[in-house]
């Protein structure tokens, strides 16, 4: 996992919420979006469908649509504007069994 | 006429404002809105865990943003209000509706449109790279999550929010490159004429400058964006030509990217309303009477959605559209309470002309883009793929070329890539109005399959 993205400059008493990203333990802030959660522990969020590289997000206001990611269930959410909840386990990467074929790699 | 379904979309400063114009005159709209609480983007609230004040979080607007939360909140029985839930499809005289996995259509005789705008954004070689924001980000991750969207910040573009941005980030203790600014004095110097309309703001943001200097913080006037630069793991710097000619580099982890703002449309346009295009913006809106009259009889537009005036042109825009509303069913407002706030408005046009001209968008760099340069990012197409759809295919307007290159099809459905997709269709010298603008399908937001069962 490349090392966090985002940086931490207020709000920072927040009770903790634990959620697992890609298999491991992770913890966020309450409050948090699930794409900050997801930032504050890693470098980005998903991987273009088109070949051309890792993604974070791009616009934080749900019209880009740069953020959808998995559920270990195999939904999708959209990051940027879903609270991240304790015990969500959340992919970078579709789940296997729901892969279907791009050019990411 | 009794009980009209009258609905708001949005609940920015334009939405919420019509609102309470229209239940003091004892109307009882539906107010649908993305967010979970209303404010819009400027005045958006942080979630409710957070602590920091009014004061921390809008600055010298706090004021402002209080008052508009305040106002709306007072509403709370007299509305049907529907927070975060998205409108994504228009049909004759019904909205379709999601809200997580529910899913409704909701019909409706009278329609405000107040869905406000995103970063106006120009594609630079890189800006796809994990990293890049658009500015409007930045201040999201800021102002309603306390985050900074990596350290150190470069922040690039043009317009009001540029400085604004790259301030309150310094003043949070972020780290703050640089800020490197397409346009150059010289064209500040044109606009005070019509800058000086509002001499508050000119003045303000006058102050924003000299703030930066004195932490310290460059501001470069006059660059050209040539790459930012990186690998897999996302930004390492950015490289510009610099307004003497020369070629400088800076390390950075993060480049918030924006020229200002575009209006987002898709619903007025599905609705059916005449669009304008407007020179001194270079941008296609819906057309508009001074009040908010749309070309269709029963929908009005207030806000950013039809015309980049800011906040205060929202919250003025917001109340004359009900005002409209109202006078065209028969419930006008008593006495001439319109005039004060169209003469207001004329002076906020004013101003905003004034911002378009001191912080112009950068049509020429667009066309100028590397035919590498990946211009639409939610496809990963090209510059150069895109021309190829002009110069071999022959595609003289938008909506073919979007069929023929994908550009404006993807997940964003153009609104990163539609503006300077424009210019590169232009060409140099050309009409960017000739380009037309993408016409939008439904569904405008992505829809899950889960959102299936819908009860009309």
């Amino acid at each position: 996992m490349t090392p966090p993205r985002f940086v931490r400059l207020a709000e920072t008493a927040r009770p903790p919420v634990r959620f697992r990203l890609d298999g491991c333990d992770a913890e966020a802030l309450l409050g948090d979006t699930v794409l900050t959660a997801i930032l504050t522990n890693a470098g980005s969020l998903r991987l273009s469908e088109f070949g051309d590289g890792p993604r974070a997000g791009f616009c934080l206001m749900a019209a880009c649509q740069d953020c959808w990611i998995w559920t270990e269930e195999g939904g999708r959410l959209r990051a940027c504007d879903t609270p991240v909840t304790e015990g969500m386990a959340l992919r970078t990467t579709p789940p296997e069994e729901t892969t279907w074929p791009t050019n990411a790699s | 006429m009794a009980d009209e379904r009258v609905v708001i979309i949005g609940a920015g400063p334009a939405g919420c404002r019509a609102a309470e114009a229209l239940v003091a005159a004892g109307v009882r709209p539906t107010v649908i809105d993305e967010a979970p609480t209303a404010g819009g983007q400027i005045y958006r609230r942080p979630p409710p865990s957070f602590v920091r004040s009014a004061e921390t979080l809008y600055g010298p607007d706090a004021g402002k943003a209080q008052a508009l939360h305040a106002g709306f909140d007072a509403l709370a029985d007299r509305i049907d209000y529907r927070p975060g839930t998205s409108v994504w499809g228009l049909a004759g005289n019904r909205l379709f509706l999601r809200s997580c996995d529910d899913a409704e259509i909701l019909p409706f005789d009278r329609l405000i449109l107040a869905t406000g705008a995103t970063d106006r954004v120009m594609p630079v070689p890189g800006w796809t790279r994990p990293g890049v924001y658009t500015l409007g980000a930045a201040q999201i991750a800021l102002k309603a999550q306390g985050v900074a969207i990596g350290a150190p910040v470069v922040f690039l573009g043009s317009g009001p929010l540029l400085l604004l941005v790259a301030h309150q980030y310094a003043k949070a203790g972020a780290e703050v490159a640089a800020v490197l600014d397409t346009s150059r004095l010289s064209d500040q110097i044109a606009a005070l004429p019509l800058l000086a309309a509002r001499p508050g703001l000119l003045a303000r943001g006058i102050a924003l400058r000299l703030k930066l200097r004195r932490r310290g913080i460059a501001v470069h006037q006059g660059v050209r964006p040539e790459e930012i630069v990186g690998d897999d793991t996302g930004v390492l710097g950015i490289r510009w030509r610099g307004a003497d000619g020369t070629t400088r580099q800076l390390e950075a982890k993060a480049v918030a990217l924006g020229w200002h703002l575009r209006s987002e449309t898709q619903l007025a346009q599905l609705a059916g309303c005449r669009l304008s295009f407007d020179p001194i913006w270079r941008q296609w809106a819906p057309a508009i009477d001074p009040m908010g009259r749309s070309s269709r009889p029963d929908v009005y537009l207030a806000g950013d959605g039809t015309r980049i005036l800011g906040a205060d042109g929202a919250e003025v825009a917001g109340r004359l559209a009900a005002a409209a509303l109202l006078a065209d069913i028969g419930r006008p407002l008593e006495g001439d309470r319109a005039r004060p706030l169209l003469r207001r408005r004329r002076r906020l046009d004013r101003f905003s002309r004034g911002l378009a001209r001191a912080f112009p968008w950068p049509a020429e760099a667009c066309r100028d883009l590397p035919d590498a340069a990946v211009l639409c990012r939610c496809e990963a197409v090209t510059a150069g793929q895109y021309r190829a759809t002009m110069q071999q295919a022959g595609a003289a307007e938008m909506n073919r070329a979007k069929a023929l290159s994908r550009l404006g099809m993807g997940r964003c459905q153009g609104r990163y890539c539609a503006a300077a997709a424009a210019e590169i269709m232009a060409g140099e010298g050309g009409d960017v109005s000739a380009a037309g603008w993408l016409r939008p399908q439904s569904p405008v937001k992505p829809l899950p399959a889960s959102a299936g069962k819908i009860d009309a």
